[in-house]
This record gives C-alpha cells, structure tokens and sequence, in this order.
C-alpha cells in the first residue's frame, strides 16, 4: 500500500512554546487512522501543522507533494478537508449555504446539486432543516453538518478533531457509523483524532497514541485496543 | 402638510446618499472589524477624478462607469499596500492608518484640484419630478440609483458563490479557509465594492453639496450615525437607517426651532450616542451569541 499521508520530524510552535517534538507517522490510501492520546498531547496541533495553521517544522508530504509553506486554503485544494474542533459552523447561515461552501472550490455545479442530496440521504435531519440557520441546530446536528460539509470537497482525506465532543453516546455511534461508511464506500481516507479511545479503536485499521508532542505508541488499532498495558497507561480504560 | 411630505421626500432623497455610505462602512466592518475614517475621502477623490473625466470631454455615464473601475481597483489597492501589512497589528496602529489615509488623500486632492468649490453636473437634470414640486429629478435619481445598487447587492450576496465565500470569510475566517477560501483576497474584494460603493455616494451628492475636498466630511458623518443605527454588522440595517437618518435630519431641521443647518451635524452625532446606549448593536444588529 502507498501512503498518502506521510509525516516526518513534525515540530510545531505556538509562539515560544514547542507542542510536537518530532512527530512522524503516515496514513495509507484509504485507511482510517486514529490519533490518540490524553489533553495536550498534541492531536490537534497535528492536525492544524498538517493544514498549516499553526508555525511547523518537519515534513508534510501528501501524495508525495510537500505541503510546508503552502496557505491552508491552498491545501484543501489538495482534497484535504478539515473538520476542526469546534466544527467551524457558519452559524448565521443556512445549512444549505453551509453544504455549498464546503464545495466552494469546486466548479461542476451539476455535481455539487447531486452531493448536496447524497449529503441529505446520509443525514435527513438536515434535509429536514436546510432552510434554518446552522447556528440554531442541535450539537450533534451541527457535527453531522461540519462532516457533511467537509464531504462536499469531495476530499482524498479527512481530518476529523473529537467528533464525538459534546455528543450524546448514541449519536456518537450514529456518526462513527457515518464515518466507517465513507470510509469503506467513498473511499476517503481518514486521520481522525480522538479521546474516547475505546470508540475510536473499534472504528479505526490504524492507530498512533501521542503523548506530550511525541508518537509513543503505533499499529493495527486491534493491536493497541488488545493490549491491556497500552490501555491502562496511555489511553485509561 | 405638502411641507411635511416634502421634507421627508427630501430627507429619503439625501438618506439614499447615507444608505451608500453606511453600506459602505459596513462592509468594511464586516471584513476587518474597523471603521474606515477614510471612506468619505475615497468617496470624495472618486468624485474628483470623475468631475476631471468630464472636463477632459467625456460624457457623465462613460466618466460614471470608469470612475466605479477606478474607484474599486484603488479600494484593492489601498488595503493591499496599507492594510494587509496591518493586518495584526493592535487597533490603534490601524485607527492611526485610517486617519494617514483619510489627510493623505485629502490632501492630495487639495494638491492637484484646489480646494476652490466646483460645480458638478448632474445626469438627471433638476427640474420638478414629474411635475411634482415634491421632489426634484435629481433626488428622483439618486433614490432610483441607490435602490438599483442594493437590489444588485443582495443578489451578489445572495445567490453567487462568490458572494457566499465573501460572507463566509467575514463571518468565520478560519472555518472559510478550511473550505477553501482566499480570506486575504475576500477582503481586498469588499475593500474595492466598498470604495467602488462610496463613488457612487459621491458622485450622486456632489450636484448637491458641490464638490471640493472637504465636501464628503458631514455625510460621512451620518453615514457613520446610519450604520450605528441600523446595526453595524446589518447591510440591510444600515441601508435603512441612512434613510431614517435622512428623514430624521429633515424634519429636526424642520420642525425644531433654532436647529437650523448649524445644528444639523451634532444632531447626527447625538444620534449616535444614544444608540449607542440605548440599543448598542443598532436597530437590526445582531448581538453575538453563540450555542456552545
């Protein structure tokens, strides 16, 4: 398998302050791949380095092209579609518009009418609600649209930061679902951070366990999931 | 009563020219969080270069048009050059950019045209508005224009994409480059809608206050108390209280003894003050909430 994502001797800044120390790690095409590790660790950095929203060193390739010093609206043109913590909703607009920006670089209108469907029949709730203001909706809702809005790139890869934060158990797993589901028949490969460790490794092939800016920790998520040490001193359960 | 009628059409004529200018200040709000000190001056030197058009021999609508040109690719120009590098810089070193811009071209203006004041043409003529002594062709115009200007804005922001990206990058800068969007540009765009927004105040305006370097200095001033009152982050808010400002100017002219044309300007800045404490995000601001 190639990697589509390979990572080398990531190191990044927030002014003074060093938060990754070196990171390597690389996703195959079409693999899903969870980060995982306590508060701090540095997931999201990770994911903002490979995006370049934060001072960065190291190496970025992806597909063998290098994304340092690329601006970040450069780099979703790549097929790389962030969905960050928080969900970077544009709440005071419809989630119509919102499903329309996610597919602002594209220009086959006729394609972009078609996603917007497909994304209605992954998430009817949002078919339900697409004359509302995103603001207005549901947490979960509004994490189904940030999902959805990062499809209409239509990406190669997808970043995903703590899905699952601030959701209810069962649409936590409604969404997991979701994600497994692109992941096998979309094929879109994803690198998903998260804390809930233990859902995480069901869903993922391929794990990495960070702790304090360094990869501590990698194999099949099966592996790291059956290995009770693992568990107990990097992940806590 | 024909007087009432009268002034408020009046007031509604010159709110139209403070709907343009409050549109214009707001979408520079909207995309970098300031108030730009200079858009009366941007207005002004559009006026200028279009009044040099005509004495050069062409004719109102062609030196209209050239001038919207010139007016939006020097918007575009001055936040490249001066405020993109400022882009981080803490708020007074912007206000203090403002204020450079606003006596620069002042100045420059004063430099090359005098500050002697000019008459200007108007397109529309000024005889009675079909044969209504209410409203002269030229208040006609202006309203006619500007009520042009908004019906194409909405359009432009509401069903083009690039009119999307520009309220995604202004609404959630970070979300909007996740997506894909050149925020940096978007910017630079509403810099030069705004500029191209603010000739047009100008142009329409001058037959009535003459053009001359100082000429936009009071109407930007409502232009300022008409977005304070609509709300600043509320284009539609904003255009609708250039025109309350208007009519309110009017009749406070009108009907309150000793207010007169002296004390029309602090009656805008009053304005002001207490929208500001009474209802501070404007009549259709939006107060920011967010669910988290």
């Amino acid at each position: 398998m190639t990697a589509l994502l390979n990572v080398k001797d990531l190191r990044a800044y927030y002014g003074q302050v060093q938060a990754l120390h070196g990171l390597s790690f690389s996703l195959n095409e079409g693999s899903l791949t969870t980060l995982l590790g306590a508060n701090g660790a540095g997931k999201t950095t990770t994911l903002r380095a490979i995006c370049n929203m934060v001072r960065s060193t190291g190496a970025i390739e992806f597909e063998g092209k290098p994304l340092n010093n690329r601006s970040t609206e450069s780099i979703v043109r790549f097929g790389i579609a962030h969905v960050p913590q928080g969900r970077g909703t544009f709440t005071n607009m419809t989630v119509e518009e919102n499903l329309q920006l996610g597919a602002i670089t594209r220009s086959d209108k006729p394609g972009i009418v078609a996603d917007i469907e497909r994304m209605y029949s992954y998430f009817p709730k949002l078919k339900e609600r697409h004359t509302q203001q995103a603001g207005t909706l549901s947490g979960g809702e509004q994490q189904m649209l940030a999902v959805a809005r990062a499809l209409m790139l239509r990406p190669r890869l997808m970043l995903l930061d703590e899905p699952s934060f601030g959701l209810a158990p069962l649409i936590v797993r409604d969404l997991f679902g979701i994600l497994g589901k692109i992941n096998r028949e979309e094929k879109v490969s994803i690198l998903v951070v998260e804390q809930n460790a233990q859902l995480a490794l069901e869903l993922a092939d391929r794990a990495y366990v960070i702790e304090t800016g360094r990869i501590v920790m990698s194999g099949a998520a099966a592996d790291i999931a059956n290995d009770e040490n693992v568990r107990k001193s990097y992940l806590g359960y | 009563m024909e007087l009432f009628t009268n002034q408020v059409l009046a007031g509604i004529a010159t709110g139209a020219i403070y709907a343009c200018m409050a549109l214009a200040v707001v979408m520079i709000y909207q995309a970098i969080d300031h108030l730009n000190f200079a858009q009366g001056e941007m207005a002004m030197f559009s006026t200028f270069i279009s009044w040099q058009l005509m004495q050069w021999g062409l004719p109102y609508w062609v030196a209209f048009v050239v001038t919207l040109a010139f007016s939006f690719a020097g918007g575009i120009l001055i936040e490249r050059v001066l405020f993109k590098p400022l882009t981080k810089a803490p708020i007074l070193t912007q206000v203090a950019g403002f204020i450079a811009l606003f006596s620069i071209i002042n100045s420059c203006a004063g430099l090359i045209w005098d500050f002697t004041i000019k008459q200007y043409p108007t397109p529309f003529g000024s005889s009675p508005f079909l044969g209504s002594q209410l409203i002269s062709t030229h208040q006609a115009g202006m309203i006619g224009i500007t009520v042009l200007l908004l019906i194409g804005l909405y359009f432009f922001f509401q069903y083009t994409r690039v009119g999307l990206a520009m309220r995604a990058a202004a609404a959630v800068p970070e979300s909007a480059r996740l997506v894909g969007i050149n925020t940096s540009w978007m910017i630079a765009l509403g810099w030069g809608m705004a500029a191209a927004i603010g000739s047009i105040a100008g142009m329409l305006i001058a037959p009535v206050v003459f053009l001359e370097p100082n000429m936009m200095g009071g109407v930007l001033i409502y232009g300022f108390a008409a977005a304070v009152l609509g709300g600043l982050t509320s284009p539609f808010g904003a255009v609708l209280g250039g025109f309350l400002v208007g009519v309110f100017e009017n009749l406070a002219g009108t009907y309150i003894p000793h207010v007169g044309n002296e004390m029309k300007l602090p009656i805008a800045l009053a304005l002001i003050i207490s929208v500001l404490v009474i209802k501070p995000a404007g009549l259709f601001g939006r107060n920011i909430v967010k669910r988290v």
